[in-house]
């Protein structure tokens, strides 16, 4: 009985902090799907009675007119973030492993330098970013979206942390048997962690389906940008509520693929953050 | 050939990643600290000016003292500590609920933090739109609570309250993950035998065991505020639909360098603003650090 009063007092707790957090999620999902009308409806309604798929149709055929059709945004945003994933989840792996369970000259300073770059900030260096990019001569290359992407410190750490628990006599094991580090990182490293690859994964999409930085910056070529800044450019004038419509509409494909994905994954994700703190 | 590759197979596993962090994290530091030293507007090669842009910015630019300084110590002690102490508390009371319960609640308070600065700013200027068919405006107006609708997003006094206010809402990230976490692998045993020692009551609980069991992560989670501080560049900008924001009323200091950087093209100016940045986010990580490391 005692137990039950005590989580009471939790639910009254978190009951306001949920409603907060999930009311403007629950907003954007009822506002892709209203018609003009409901749009227009004064006083505003919350709820969406009469379903449609308008603010869909309108956020594609209306701008099949202009020079760049919005699933050509669409279909690069796909391309840069399963680019970004696979790549940020193939060298944080490598990485990882080599700095959990290697020892060479140069390692500790390799990780003091990424546990500093934990707290690195991608905004303010955006110049010198753009720089480099112009000096490798990526500007309006598509792999300018990407590139900057996938060097995670963050990932990296989750990965080290999570091999750190890994027994080295199964490693050494596989070695006495003769094979070679790749093999043992793909056949006998990966599998065991899974669950931070899953962690990798989501950040590494997270950041990538959501960058505007590389459009705005350093691309002028509209049929190579991203979805997320194509959203940025159409949000800007929102004056009219049809125009909310759909930018409700677009940013409910901005939104829905990350939390799904995350759904799938948390439990591996839990489990990966067990493991995170910096001793 | 396949000897040598599995002999230095530790650089070759490390070279892409070593790679990307040099070129895309390190050396854009390190650049931006020697451009801090010229004057330089992207075109033709850079002048030595010294100190001159550091001097600039504490004693000319008045906008900056006046409006982004103040805007951003503001933004960031609430943002920063405030959404930190709300996810530790919030991942605390999620450990004590049930699996299922507990798995539904940490889904629903960690997506808002996957939306990127588009996305929150998309979501939250339709609900603050500031005429009358503003859902928020419509509610207080039909509550009776005010009268006429008001332009919350292009206001100078309203921007910065609603900037904090999203961006507290979508900090519940990865550290407080790594909180929840931490709070469920506390030993059990270590609480009863805190009783055993005079601890009274959940308050004293905390403080005692919970969080001095969990250090490590309450780190992690103080690192991840301190990035994700500073990680919706473009929220106030995107928000107010203008850079700079209107009476400069939700300004931060990452504002500030794009206006000088991409707007203006004072580039040397710019990354002195940057290093400024860099070097208060380093310092703060430092005080996190200096609270949470293992003493032993």
């Amino acid at each position: 009985m005692k137990k039950k009063k005590g989580l009471l007092k939790f639910y009254i707790i978190l009951t306001p902090v949920i409603l907060v957090m999930l009311l403007p999620l629950v907003y954007v999902i009822f506002h892709a799907f209203k018609s003009t009308n409901e749009l227009n409806a004064y006083p505003p309604q919350f709820i969406t009675l009469h379903p449609t798929l308008d603010n869909f149709k309108r956020l594609f055929l209306l701008d099949s007119q202009s020079v760049t059709p919005v699933s050509s945004y669409l279909v690069n945003s796909v391309l840069i973030a399963l680019a970004v994933t696979f790549l940020a989840v193939l060298i944080s792996l490598s990485a990882g492993y080599v700095l959990s369970k290697k020892n060479f000259r140069g390692k500790k300073g390799i990780l003091a330098a990424n546990q500093t770059a934990l707290m690195f900030v991608p905004v303010a260096v955006a110049i010198p970013r753009f720089l480099i990019i112009k000096n490798l001569g990526l500007t309006d290359n598509f792999l300018s979206q990407i590139l900057p992407l996938i060097a995670m410190p963050v990932s990296v750490f989750l990965v080290k942390q999570f091999i750190d628990g890994v027994p080295l006599s199964l490693i050494e094991a596989a070695r006495i048997d003769g094979a070679s580090e790749f093999l043992i990182l793909f056949k006998i490293v990966m599998p065991i962690v899974m669950p931070a690859l899953a962690t990798v994964a989501i950040l590494a999409f997270q950041s990538a389906w959501n960058s505007v930085e590389a459009s705005q910056y350093f691309i002028s070529d509209e049929g190579i940008k991203s979805f997320a800044y194509y959203l940025s450019s159409v949000s800007a004038n929102t004056a009219s509520l049809s125009a909310q419509g759909v930018s409700a509409a677009a940013s409910l494909i901005l939104i829905v693929p990350g939390i799904v994905l995350f759904i799938i994954l948390q439990a591996r994700v839990l489990n990966t953050v067990a493991h995170s703190g910096i001793k | 050939m396949k000897a040598f590759l599995n002999k230095y197979s530790h650089w070759v596993m490390l070279f892409p990643f070593l790679a990307c962090f040099v070129l895309f994290i390190l050396l854009p530091v390190l650049a931006s600290a020697l451009l801090s030293f010229t004057k330089f507007d992207s075109v033709s090669w850079p002048q030595l000016v010294w100190l001159k842009n550091y001097i600039d910015i504490f004693t000319a630019d008045k906008i900056f003292f006046q409006k982004v300084l103040p805007n951003t110590i503001t933004y960031a002690l609430i943002v920063g500590p405030g959404g930190y102490i709300l996810s530790f508390l919030l991942a605390w009371v999620l450990a004590q609920l049930g699996k299922t319960l507990r798995t539904v609640l940490a889904i629903i308070i960690y997506s808002p933090s996957m939306l990127g600065s588009v996305a929150l700013a998309t979501i939250w200027s339709v609900l603050f739109s500031g005429d009358k068919g503003g859902y928020l405006n419509s509610v207080l107006i039909s509550l009776g609570v005010m009268n006429e609708p008001v332009a919350w997003l292009t206001s100078s006094e309203t921007l910065l309250p609603i900037m904090i206010f999203v961006a507290m809402w979508s900090s519940m990230g990865v550290g407080f993950l790594a909180m929840l976490s931490g709070v469920l692998n506390v030993d059990r045993e270590l609480y009863e035998a805190a009783y055993l020692d005079g601890v009274k009551n959940r308050f004293q609980e905390i403080i005692y065991v919970t969080i001095p069991s969990m250090r490590p992560q309450m780190l992690f989670g103080a690192v991840m505020a301190l990035v994700g501080t500073f990680n919706s560049p473009g929220l106030g900008v995107m928000l107010s639909g203008s850079n700079p924001t209107p009476g400069y009323g939700g300004q931060l200091i990452i504002n500030h360098i794009d206006d000088y950087g991409f707007l203006r093209y004072e580039m040397g100016y710019a990354s002195a603003l940057c290093v400024v940045l860099l070097i208060f986010v380093w310092l703060s990580s430092r005080g996190a650090y200096k609270l949470f490391e293992d003493k032993d």
